[in-house]
């Protein structure tokens, strides 16, 4: 017992040494797994706090530019308005639904939320946004975030009682179904940690010409995004020699230096596909045994 | 002031300039990422005791995690260092304790050339376990190598920098406490 304590005594400094190297790469390898838990809800709270401060005096410099495109916005939407059109057809005339007021919650699919961004980086391997909108306001983890102007900025990964932390597409663990506008395939929506203004889009076939320029859209097939917002445009294409895939070079849309305001979306129906999805692998995985 | 004092504000001063200034600035290139806030570490008085030392650099890397979302990175960095400080503190500093009468590390206290050298070991070693713990989820070695190679340069010549725009007037190491 005696050697023990002395034992303790004689290297105790390399002992509280290892204790915090422990402790500190526990924190990190355990994370995903581990950031729910209090404390750091605490800390995003508190980080959160000192971050809308200094974003309400960042705001001056960058309000001019926002204003742009949110009246470009604007327009998009004013352009698509019901008065804008015409029936061709004189026979023909068109009727509102007035049930639809009642039945609209029913089919809707995706709600919208605003959110301001607060704190955002771009020259880390992992870059995370931080949102002034947390659980009180309705968000919940996955759901989709995008820019002023529609265009994908990342998902929201956690949630403190008033602020949330989004993992921006900047990140080397986000995975974003994409599809191209033009001939509709789909693939994923990567990034390789080289440079914030360019992603990586990984799986399409080599079927069909894709030329500089081509818009990328989020896929129908996501769980987090609502369909056909743009990611980016086609920078380069190369193939990959491993696979015999496209490895296209991506434009972000969204200008990553300077997000603002920002839409976080929810997709209404995420939980019934994803539990959907998980029964159905379940199922499946019981019955191959028996037809082996 | 007291020393408590001055590094309260110290510490608050660095995890904000690294936070809000430092993670900021556009990146030049993806293996460019400025790092200062360990300098908080360096600076630290030579009186500390390592356990505290290692509790202080702990926090302080924590701190700054909570701001980055990687809960763990930079305290495992800053607790090697904050270990390490003290061997190389004792292979560079005079043995003889009369020449040797400053609270805390500076060019002054220890003169520009152990100085340097002193931050450039802690700067390399918190550089390398940093980059290693990323690099150990993504990148290839290569990157790790050449990553080591230019945060450690970009942060010595904020170090320097720092130095030379920020001279601290020390005051001598005295018997009366205060």
């Amino acid at each position: 017992m005696r050697n023990i304590f002395l034992f303790i005594r004689r290297y105790f400094n390399l002992l509280t040494f290892l204790l915090l190297q422990f402790v500190a790469l526990y924190f990190l390898f355990n994370y995903n797994r581990f950031h729910r838990a209090s404390f750091l809800g605490i800390a995003n709270e508190i980080t959160g706090n000192i971050n809308s401060r200094y974003d309400k005096l960042d705001d001056y410099f960058h309000q001019g530019e926002e204003n742009r495109r949110v009246h470009r916005m604007n327009d998009s939407l004013l352009n698509l308005l019901e008065q804008n059109y015409l029936v061709p057809d004189t026979g023909m005339q068109v009727r509102v639904d007035t049930l639809r007021g009642d039945t609209i919650e029913q089919y809707r699919r995706y709600l919208w939320r605003e959110a301001k961004v607060i704190n955002n980086a771009v020259n880390r391997q992992r870059n995370y946004l931080q949102l002034n909108r947390g659980a009180k306001h309705g968000i919940r983890d996955n759901m989709a975030v995008l820019n002023s102007d529609g265009s994908v900025v990342g998902v929201v990964v956690n949630v403190s009682s008033n602020f949330s932390q989004v993992m921006s597409l900047l990140h080397v663990q986000s995975k974003v179904n994409a599809s191209l506008k033009k001939t509709k395939e789909f693939g994923s929506v990567e990034w390789d940690a080289v440079d914030p203004r360019y992603l990586l889009l990984k799986g399409i076939p080599k079927n069909e010409e894709i030329v500089k320029g081509d818009t990328v859209l989020t896929s129908v097939y996501s769980y987090n995004f609502p369909p056909d917002h743009i990611i980016g445009t086609v920078n380069s294409v190369t193939i990959d020699k491993a696979t015999g895939l496209y490895l296209i070079k991506v434009a972000t849309n969204a200008n990553f230096y300077n997000l603002q305001q920002v839409f976080v979306v929810e997709n209404l129906h995420r939980s019934e596909q994803v539990l959907l999805d998980e029964e159905t692998r379940k199922k499946i995985d019981e019955v191959k045994p028996v037809n082996r | 002031m007291s020393d408590l004092l001055k590094n309260i504000i110290r510490f608050l001063i660095f995890i904000l300039v690294q936070v809000f200034v430092l993670d900021n600035i556009p990146p030049l290139h993806q293996f460019i990422v400025p790092i200062i806030y360990f300098l908080f570490i360096l600076w630290l008085p030579f009186s500390i005791s390592r356990f505290w030392l290692m509790i202080i650099g702990f926090l302080t890397g924590l701190s700054l995690d909570y701001f980055t979302m990687t809960p763990g990175l930079h305290a495992a960095a800053c607790v090697l260092i904050a270990y390490a400080r003290p061997f190389v503190i004792n292979i560079l500093t005079p043995k003889d304790t009369s020449e040797f009468n400053y609270r805390e590390p500076s060019p002054k206290s220890m003169g520009w050339t152990p100085y340097l050298v002193y931050t450039l070991i802690l700067t390399f070693l918190h550089n390398i376990y940093l980059v290693f713990l990323e690099w150990l989820q993504f990148g290839s070695f290569l990157d790790f190598l050449i990553k080591v190679i230019a945060t450690t340069g970009i942060s010595m010549m904020l170090i320097i920098l720092t130095e030379i725009l920020f001279p601290r007037r020390l005051r001598y190491r005295t018997n009366t406490p205060g």
